[in-house]
């Protein structure tokens, strides 16, 4: 993780890991989670939902950090992010 | 605790008589703005209500009046305001919110001369076309007129029985004089009062639909917080509450929303006759026109004139039948109100040709006098007589 | 084809409930909002701020007046009334008083709540009245296709405003403070977090909470001012500053410096209901509240 400042705890606390669920139907192809996923995770996909809109594809699942960030920005009710419960040795690594 | 029904006899104001009518029949909740003459009904719920549990609020103006009268009703209490023509005007885009959504309330118009600021102190019957019609697009609702104090008391108890039973907006049509005139008021015990409720949401909340028509065609209604989780809204709306944009939808919601009225007419459209049997000429009124009328039979009969009248105690849906019935066999309809002709385009279309219709009215600010009513009388009766 | 298949349900994961959907009337998803319309993350934040206060779902109600964001009393799985334009507050004020029990939210837009709603909300805030007042404000009227609004910047072009408009715009949190709200926040749609916090907050106090949301409409005032969705959610992020009790006086949205926001009011004053009761119905008021 790059951080801007780093935390003091950050060897310390573990990282959060999500995973990313998109209801793709309901998406408008707004792009506004793919801007703002702090981690990249979102990308634009190259498949059309049954409304002709261009749903987010989760490009990089294993960077998610399970923010919430895409869920809070989605106009649609469109993505969400669920906790992946992860061993604490696999925690550690990506907080290193 | 105050009581909530003043039984035993009074000396009290139309308004006042609105007033008990309305805490009586159950009502809990008073949005108003002051006007006149409609102000002492405000006065009198902001002094009665609080007594007997309700809430009395002086609103910023009558649309917002209106509003919390049908967000009070939503709730699932009783709910009333009242005005004269410039607050009723600006009511009635709201008014068509109760009506679409079969919110039950009462609406009290004490009557008095317009256009806009007219005579604020003076009585006319001009609004009862608005009455009808005064929101935009068809809808059916029921308007009452009371012409004594005492019919103010008990119309009133009429007026919520009928909003909670059809679910509809019910007008109390009064006027400056009925409003502002005392006098004797007799009020029984609460038990000899026939108070009605709405039929509330009942069984299953997940299966409940807030449109689905129940007996006589009128939905039970859940109230916000019964858990029913209903949407209400002003759209044309199906069964479940939810917004179509179709013809079909609006169709099948406006037919229902009429039926309901119409189906019922036996129940809601009420009239009084007065020496109908042998009468020759009939006046129809309603309001206080009515106490004219009375003098002017009187009148009329000392001098030999067959006169009869019909009061209108339920002006809308307008009691069609009534009139129907009498139009074949009398010499003339005489409408007496305080207009320049409503309720009178109303018995014309009626009579359908087979009696000649006169207008005893004006244009508002004071009574009718007995003695242009009987000139009228003179007037129907000659051949050829103008009408 | 087959593949498209294999990575929607990659995805998904096949599992496709929203943390909001029980919230929410699912058989009317997707609504009626064009694409990256403020008023979804403005929703969105409000239910999870009403989730998180805890307050009964059951007696929660929420009303809305007319327009776009009016739409909402229509997606949300509660009691829900969409009233006339600009009528919101005196429908939730009358069904407030008629149930003191209910938690009641009024979630409409800054053209019903503050052009043809103008009075009611000023009204409103004066008494105190318990409600949690919610305004989308995207800057014009986006429902009837971009017209002007009280809230349009100066000069910002509208369908009735073609060559600029030559008004100036209400400061929404100082004019909710002037005429007495109790708690006043502002927050844009990149907010979602704090959005939510405070609606939180408004949840569980008492008193008139007002709390207004920048939000973008694209369609409608975007298109016209030269302002892609992106370009708008950027200016929220660059161009405002979080200053909670900054002074309301301080707050207009338009000009040179940054759009303030943050949490400005949260005070304690006796509601209109709780007044009333100890006024005319000492029989009701429980003894030591407020």
């Amino acid at each position: 993780m790059n951080y801007w400042r780093v935390p003091l705890d950050a060897e310390v606390i573990p990282l959060t890991r999500g995973q990313v669920h998109v209801v793709e139907d309901r998406c408008k192809g707004c792009g506004y989670c793919i801007a703002y996923c702090p981690k990249k995770v979102l990308a634009p996909s190259e498949h059309y939902n049954k409304k002709g809109y261009h749903p987010p594809l989760v490009a990089k699942p294993a960077d998610c950090v399970n923010c919430h960030y895409c869920e809070s920005i989605c106009p649609e009710f469109a993505i969400f992010s669920v906790e992946i419960p992860c061993s604490p040795d696999a925690d550690r690594k990506d907080a290193a | 605790m105050p009581p909530v029904v003043l039984t035993g006899e009074h000396y009290m104001t139309g308004d006042e008589a609105i007033a008990e009518g309305a805490i009586a029949a159950g009502c809990r909740f008073f949005g108003g703005y002051p006007i006149t003459p409609a102000t002492e009904v405000a006065e009198r719920m902001a002094h009665r209500l609080p007594g007997v549990g309700g809430v009395f609020i002086q609103m910023e103006d009558e649309i917002a009046a209106m509003a919390s009268i049908i967000g009070a009703s939503c709730a699932g209490v009783k709910a009333m305001t009242s005005t004269s023509g410039p607050g009723f005007s600006l009511m009635m885009e709201n008014l068509g919110l109760a009506a679409i959504t079969e919110t039950p309330c009462v609406v009290v118009n004490v009557q008095r001369a317009g256009p806009s600021t007219g005579l604020p102190t003076q009585g006319a019957q001009g609004d009862m076309m608005q009455a009808r019609w005064g929101s935009h697009g068809d809808y059916s609702l029921i308007a009452l007129a009371p012409s004594t104090a005492q019919e103010a008391f008990h119309e009133t108890i009429r007026a919520f029985n009928l909003a909670e039973k059809y679910r509809v907006p019910v007008l109390v049509m009064t006027d400056e004089v009925v409003g502002h005139m005392s006098e004797r008021v007799v009020i029984p015990e609460a038990s000899k009062l026939n108070v009605i409720e709405r039929v509330k949401a009942r069984g299953r909340k997940d299966r409940y639909r807030p449109f689905e028509p129940g007996e006589n065609g009128v939905p039970p209604m859940a109230a916000a917080g019964e858990g029913y989780c209903v949407h209400v809204t002003g759209l044309t709306h199906d069964e479940r509450g939810y917004p179509v944009m179709t013809a079909e939808c609006q169709e099948s919601m406006q037919t229902r929303l009429f039926a309901k009225i119409e189906r019922n007419l036996d129940d809601i459209a009420l009239t009084r006759g007065f020496f109908l049997d042998d009468a020759e000429i009939v006046l129809v009124s309603y309001g206080v026109s009515v106490r004219t009328c009375r003098a002017a039979m009187e009148e009329a009969r000392a001098l030999g004139y067959k006169v009869g009248l019909l009061q209108l105690l339920t002006v809308w849906p307008f009691p069609e039948e009534a009139v129907r019935a009498l139009a074949g066999r009398v010499k003339a309809f005489i409408t007496v109100e305080i207009n320049l002709g409503q309720i009178s385009l109303e018995v014309e279309r009626l009579a359908a040709g087979l009696a000649p219709c006169f207008l005893a009215g004006h244009c508002g600010g004071t009574l009718i006098s007995p003695d242009a009513v009987v000139e009228a009388v003179k007037r129907a009766l000659k051949p050829g007589g103008k009408q | 084809m087959a593949q498209t298949a294999k990575k929607q349900d990659q995805t998904t994961g096949g599992f496709e409930h929203h943390p909001l959907d029980d919230l929410l009337r699912t058989d009317r998803i997707p609504h009626i909002w064009c694409p990256g319309c403020g008023i979804g993350p403005t929703f969105s934040a409000t239910l999870r701020g009403i989730l998180a206060s805890g307050v009964d779902l059951g007696s929660t109600v929420m009303v809305s007046g007319i327009g776009c964001s009016g739409r909402a009393a229509g997606y949300v799985k509660l009691d829900s009334y969409h009233t006339t334009h600009g009528r919101a507050i005196p429908f939730a004020t009358g069904m407030k008083l008629a149930n003191p029990k209910l938690n009641v939210v009024v979630f409409s837009g800054d053209g019903d709540l503050f052009a043809i709603g103008g009075n009611h909300f000023i009204h409103a805030a004066r008494r105190n009245m318990d409600l949690t007042v919610i305004c989308v404000n995207n800057l014009n009227y986006g429902m009837t296709g971009g017209q002007a609004a009280a809230t349009t910047p100066h000069m910002a072009k509208t369908t009735t405003t073609p060559k600029g408009n030559p008004e100036r715009p209400f400061n929404l949190p100082l004019l909710a403070f002037a005429a007495g709200a109790t708690f006043v926040a502002r927050w844009t749609v990149l907010h979602g977090r704090d959005l939510m916090e405070s609606v939180q907050a408004a949840m569980t106090r008492r008193g008139f909470s007002f709390i207004e949301v920048l939000a973008p409409c694209p369609i409608n005032y975007g298109r016209r001012n030269k302002e892609l969705p992106l370009v708008t959610l950027r200016n929220y992020q660059v161009n405002t500053i979080i200053k909670n009790e900054a002074s309301p006086a301080e707050l207009a949205a338009s000009g040179s410096g940054p759009i303030v926001l943050g949490r400005f009011v949260d005070e304690n004053r006796e509601s209109f209901l709780s007044q009333y009761d100890k006024t005319y119905r000492p029989q009701l008021a429980p003894a030591g509240k407020e």
